[in-house]
């Protein structure tokens, strides 16, 4: 396997069907770096989301390696996955958010799972929400939000914890222009505190608000690679490519 | 733009090994359920109530089987069959005399007549006390050992020289039947507490399976998120000891209630044989323990429940 010790995800060669349907996934491999920013691009129905879930440690792949965090996956007890899940903060495209919470306890929970105190909880919650502009919505559960506001609840409680590795699927397809850029922002200001980001997006645009960022292209279920990122370690002298 | 503001000293704090549980209200927010609002807890109290008034009636009839034993172990009936009355009174007066003499003997009673008649009334009718219709002398016996085959045989072979034909019978003999009887009731009892307690263990699992059914999504993002097996699962447990526990004591209450009057009503009997069943200190202390043995049994089988349901996701 061509995986180093500081790396934070190697793929080796993975494959991913559903029961005995045909691969959704072939012959992924690729690396990735700690501190990089990669866009996961492609058409519906390409694989995005099963890649992610694969990312995510929702689904073990058919065959292949997958090693995060200096860790093999495959053969790992499932009693540790939760260890590798709280380093991770994953923006779900359904946003995922537990419906009879309020936006503070969706925000709160992986603090929450993590047993951080009740007492340490409240400013770093309000703090995060009125960053992403809910402030005004603390109490406020997600039936009655607006997709917008729930999925900046999702990201809110994506990145509460200051994850090791971002993963987001399409996180501004529900929000206004001015909003996905301040998003975005929020996914680079994570990036420059040494976190790996993950965005999937179809959105093109998207790709050039972060020059830096690196491509990884899926098509039919095989990943090509637009901008090397995945044969190489990316630059290393800048903020988004940390670690090398 | 402003950097986020992280939990960053919050996620440095943060355990590498495994997180402890939730605490009760973050627990209670994440799987609300209305206290009491499902039928388990009254299908919990409904067993409890049967088990208990089962376990009462093994331990009243074990504790009345072993005191009739007591009492009857070391009881001897002779018998003595003569028709001529003054010679059976003769006999009577040697038997008497011959079993004072032995040492195993502790006390003995020569039955009077009258009191015999008495005891035969109820089927003899006026006839009982009739000279033409002669009836055994029968002394009481009560020997300072249990009377077995050996104590029998003895005191047989000293009458059998100076009173032929008295006959020795053990009490205890007699009563062999009943003993048997009240030992298939006794096991019929155990039987049914252990049926009450597959019963309910099976209700509470199919009450944790509908509460994880029903809260799964929820279980899924808190999987997604770090949450361990040990963290869901002890969710879903303190439900189930909450409703174990009301459903407990309802049915402590209950079965207490219907075994109180029961026993009254047995009491009522004012028989010296059943009086034998009465409960006593220890009896209620285990009975008071039915409702407890019930929330571990539903705290286990809650837990396990979940833990497997848990363990057919990643």
């Amino acid at each position: 396997m061509n995986e180093r010790a500081g790396d934070t995800v190697n793929f080796d060669n993975v494959g991913l069907r559903y029961g005995t349907e045909p691969e959704v996934l072939s012959d992924l491999s690729f690396t990735l770096f700690p501190g990089s920013f990669y866009f996961l691009t492609g058409a519906s129905g390409a694989g995005k989301t099963s890649l992610l879930k694969l990312l995510y440690l929702a689904q073990r792949p058919s065959r292949g390696g997958i090693r995060m965090f200096g860790k093999d996956m495959i053969t790992l007890p499932r009693e540790q996955l939760p260890t590798y899940r709280r380093r991770l903060g994953v923006v779900f495209q359904d946003f995922r958010l537990v419906k009879h919470l309020t936006a503070f306890d969706n925000v709160a929970l992986p603090l929450r799972l993590a047993s951080v105190p009740e007492s340490e909880l409240q400013k770093p919650v309000d703090d995060m929400l009125d960053w992403v502009g809910l402030s005004h919505r603390v109490k406020a559960r997600p039936a009655t939000m607006s997709g917008g506001e729930q999925q900046r609840v999702a990201i809110a409680r994506a990145v509460i914890g200051r994850p090791d590795m971002l993963i987001a699927d399409e996180p501004t397809g529900n929000v206004d222009p001015e909003m996905a850029l301040k998003l975005l922002r929020l996914f680079e200001a994570l990036n420059r505190l040494g976190t790996t980001v993950v965005v999937a997006t179809h959105d093109v645009h998207l790709l050039k608000k972060v020059p830096e960022s690196l491509i990884m292209r899926l098509n039919k279920g095989r990943l090509t690679d637009p901008t090397g990122a995945l044969k190489f370690p990316p630059r290393s002298t800048g903020p988004m490519g940390g670690g090398q | 733009m402003s950097t986020p503001p992280f939990a960053t000293e919050l996620a440095d704090n943060t355990p590498a090994k495994a997180p402890g549980p939730l605490k009760g209200s973050a627990a209670a927010l994440l799987v609300p359920q209305a206290r009491l609002s499902g039928p388990i807890p009254w299908v919990i109290a409904i067993m409890i109530a049967l088990v208990v008034i089962a376990a009462a009636g093994g331990l009243a009839l074990n504790n009345l089987t072993g005191n009739a034993r007591a009492e009857l172990s070391g009881a001897v009936t002779i018998q003595i069959t003569e028709a001529n009355e003054t010679l059976r009174k003769q006999k009577a007066a040697t038997a008497a005399e011959v079993l004072t003499a032995q040492d195993i003997v502790a006390s003995l009673r020569v039955v009077p007549e009258e009191e015999l008649d008495e005891m035969l009334r109820p089927w003899l009718g006026d006839g009982a006390g009739n000279q033409d219709l002669p009836i055994p002398a029968l002394i009481d016996v009560q020997l300072s050992s249990a009377s077995g085959p050996q104590e029998i045989a003895r005191l047989q072979a000293a009458l059998d020289a100076d009173v032929p034909g008295a006959r020795v019978d053990a009490q205890s003999e007699w009563l062999q039947p009943v003993y048997s009887a009240l030992s298939s009731l006794q096991y019929l009892a155990l039987a049914l507490i252990a049926l009450l307690t597959f019963a309910c263990a099976a209700a509470v699992w199919l009450a944790a399976r509908s509460a994880f059914s029903n809260h799964k999504e929820t279980v899924e993002i808190m999987h997604l998120l770090g949450g361990t097996d040990a963290q869901i699962t002890r969710i879903f447990q303190r439900s189930v000891v909450r409703d174990a526990a009301f459903g407990g004591l309802v049915g402590l209450g209950l079965g207490a209630g219907a075994v109180w009057l029961l026993g009254r009503q047995f009491a009522a009997l004012d028989s010296g044989m059943v009086a034998g069943g009465v409960l006593g200190m220890s009896d209620w202390i285990i009975i008071a323990l039915i409702p407890l043995a019930g929330v571990a049994l539903a705290l286990i089988t809650g837990r396990y429940t979940i833990l497997i349901a848990l363990r057919r996701m990643l």
